[in-house]
């Protein structure tokens, strides 16, 4: 199975990179690469073979329901690249009636 | 002062010299200090150096050593630049998260800080984790200190290259498919990835969720365990990390494998490694076997597919992981977009490098829908079969014994351009992650000039037996002594 190059430009929008052509050129060509020795892996049976999500068997790992502190909010904002103290900044997402911009 | 240092090998003679008296934390601190400066030029092993976060740790040890029973306390030790440090810029090598400083500690170095450990710098790794060579980090390539035209291995080269340059004592690293394991075996060192669940992976950037776990490269299996004691334990924070007690490592250190089973899988001999490597194993093995350790010769039918089954998990895992990094809450964001997906994708484009995007291209391909079945969830289930094969080789051995990488250290940029030929490099750590289990490399040898790794698995949760396995070797040989010439 050959991964076309509208294909690999489609998984590029799901992994939301903007690659330009050039880029992407070159990834088809080490991806087919690399799926190429996936196909070993249809040499087995595995019918009726659990999947193996985990390898410690723990499930539900519930702790008491306590509000515990959290990180600091100054903290984590001065990571940010904008922020207006209170907030991470981004574009605006939704249409505003006054067609005001909320961020960037 | 430097002459004194020299004559310390290991992190436990370090402390034994602390607690004598015979040399000061400051004193010490200073001369790992120096020593990073004169070679990094040569090795580029850090990324960071926390000078200032040392000098204090060694000052606050000189006060009262006796405040600090950890025998590592006052012992200077390195982190690899993806474990979180506050207030100390945490890259991962890669460029989407310059200047970015955690406001927390990962657990593994809050243990390490909380008893007095001295952390000197943040090491270099292979971008996210994501290498077999310390080439692919954003910011410079790690030399070997055997010799530096050839790779310290990777992800956890900065780290291995430190320890086995003497820069520093002891150094964390992760491992999600070798990333401890086989830089240890490039750097003539010793590398322990532990029972998944055992260390915490809070803070621990995530590269493959069910596969990293967080461990120690040293000079010695003593200094191993003496890591191990400090990392490994519960954590509230890290739903995944293991409930039950963490026992004492160096209880393990016996030279003794009377009655020990040690199988030799064939498999793990065949894919691609060079004859010199596959015979300094076996004399290795044989070395056990003197010391009266039982040697089996086994078959694990599917570790010829660990690898497709691993470059289909850990990306498709790491597709998930890296979708945090969108410019919103930190790292870079791209100056030239319209809108807010156009934010996201110009922002992961321009700031992660091309083996990022390649696994992240990977990984979203294996998820999709119409592919999912064929890729990602018969991955899982060769995993299952996989671990099938270490459940019944444990019914019969106590540990596995196998190489740690095909070859020797490869020369810097000889397998830049062939995604395959890396990934070959991890073939015979990878099953490991895989499976969960525990594993540790410890040098058994020199082929060209360059060390050569054994790698010795166990049961999981039965870290001692692999200690116990690989104290006994190592107390029998000398090649734990050897030192690069730099």
């Amino acid at each position: 199975m050959k991964l076309t190059l509208e294909e690999v430009s489609n998984v590029a929008v799901l992994a939301r990179l903007a690659l330009p052509e050039e880029e992407l050129r070159r990834l088809a060509g080490h991806l087919n690469q690399i799926i190429e020795h996936f196909a070993a892996l249809q040499e087995l049976d595995t019918t009726d073979v659990e999947p193996t999500e985990r390898v410690l068997p723990m499930v539900n790992v519930y702790r008491e329901d306590v509000a515990l502190p959290g990180l600091d909010r100054e903290e984590v904002l001065r990571g940010a690249p904008r922020s207006n103290g209170e907030a991470f900044l981004v574009p605006r997402v939704v249409d505003t009636a006054d067609g005001k911009d909320c961020g960037q | 002062m430097t002459r004194d240092i020299e004559n310390i090998q290991t992190a436990w003679q370090a402390s034994e010299a602390l607690r004598s008296g015979r040399i000061s934390a400051r004193d010490l601190t200073r001369a790992c200090l120096e020593r990073i400066a004169a070679l990094e030029p040569s090795l580029s092993a850090f990324l960071a150096l926390t000078e200032e976060i040392a000098m204090e740790a060694a000052a606050r040890f000189d006060a009262n050593p006796a405040a600090f029973p950890d025998p590592l306390a006052g012992v200077p030790a390195a982190v690899k630049d993806n474990m979180c440090l506050k207030g100390v810029p945490c890259t991962c090598a890669s460029r989407i998260l310059e200047g970015w400083e955690p406001p927390y500690n990962a657990t593994a170095v809050q243990r390490i800080l909380d008893r007095g450990g001295v952390i000197c710098g943040k090491t270099n790794l292979d971008e996210f984790a994501m290498g077999s060579s310390t080439e692919n980090s954003a910011f410079k390539v790690t030399r070997n200190p055997w010799n530096t035209s050839t790779v310290p291995g990777g992800s956890s080269g900065g780290s291995a290259a430190a320890v086995a340059a003497g820069q520093v004592f002891y150094a964390l690293g992760s491992d999600t498919g070798g990333s401890i394991r086989q830089p240890a075996s490039f750097c003539g060192i010793v590398g322990v990835k532990p029972t998944y669940g055992r260390v915490s992976r809070y803070g621990l950037v995530a590269y493959a969720s069910s596969l990293d776990q967080i461990g120690p490269l040293t000079r010695d299996v003593r200094d191993a365990a003496l890591v191990l004691n400090i990392i490994c334990g519960h954590d509230p924070l890290d739903s995944t990390s293991y409930p039950g007690e963490s026992p004492d490592f160096t209880q393990a250190l016996v030279r003794d494998v009377q009655g020990m089973t040690v199988g030799l899988p064939r498999e793990f001999f065949a894919q691609g490694v060079r004859e010199d490597v596959a015979q300094a194993v076996q004399e290795g093995a044989r070395v056990l076997e003197k010391a009266g350790a039982k040697i089996r010769e086994i078959s694990m039918p599917n570790v010829g597919y660990a690898l497709p089954v691993y470059y289909i998990i850990a990306p498709a895992e790491a597709s998930s992981n890296l979708a945090r990094y969108d410019g919103v809450r930190y790292g870079h964001r791209s100056g030239a977009a319209s809108d807010h997906v156009d934010m996201f994708m110009r922002s992961r484009a321009e700031g992660f490098g091309a083996e990022v995007k390649q696994r992240i291209m990977i990984g979203t391909y294996a998820l999709s829908a119409g592919y999912y079945d064929a890729y990602y969830l018969k991955a899982q289930q060769v995993r299952t079969l996989l671990r099938r094969d270490f459940d019944r080789a444990f019914q019969e051995c106590d540990v596995l014994l196998t190489p740690t990488s095909p070859t020797p250290a490869f020369a810097v940029g000889e397998r830049a351009d062939d995604p395959f030929q890396m990934k070959l490099a991890d073939v015979c750590t990878i099953p490991v992650n895989l499976a969960g289990i525990p594993a540790l490399s410890l040098p058994c040898g020199l082929v060209d000039g360059l060390p050569v790794g054994m790698q010795i698995m166990a049961r999981p949760f039965d870290e001692e037996t692999m200690l116990r396995a690989a104290y006994t070797f190592e107390q029998a040989t000398e090649f734990h002594r050897l030192r690069p010439a730099i």
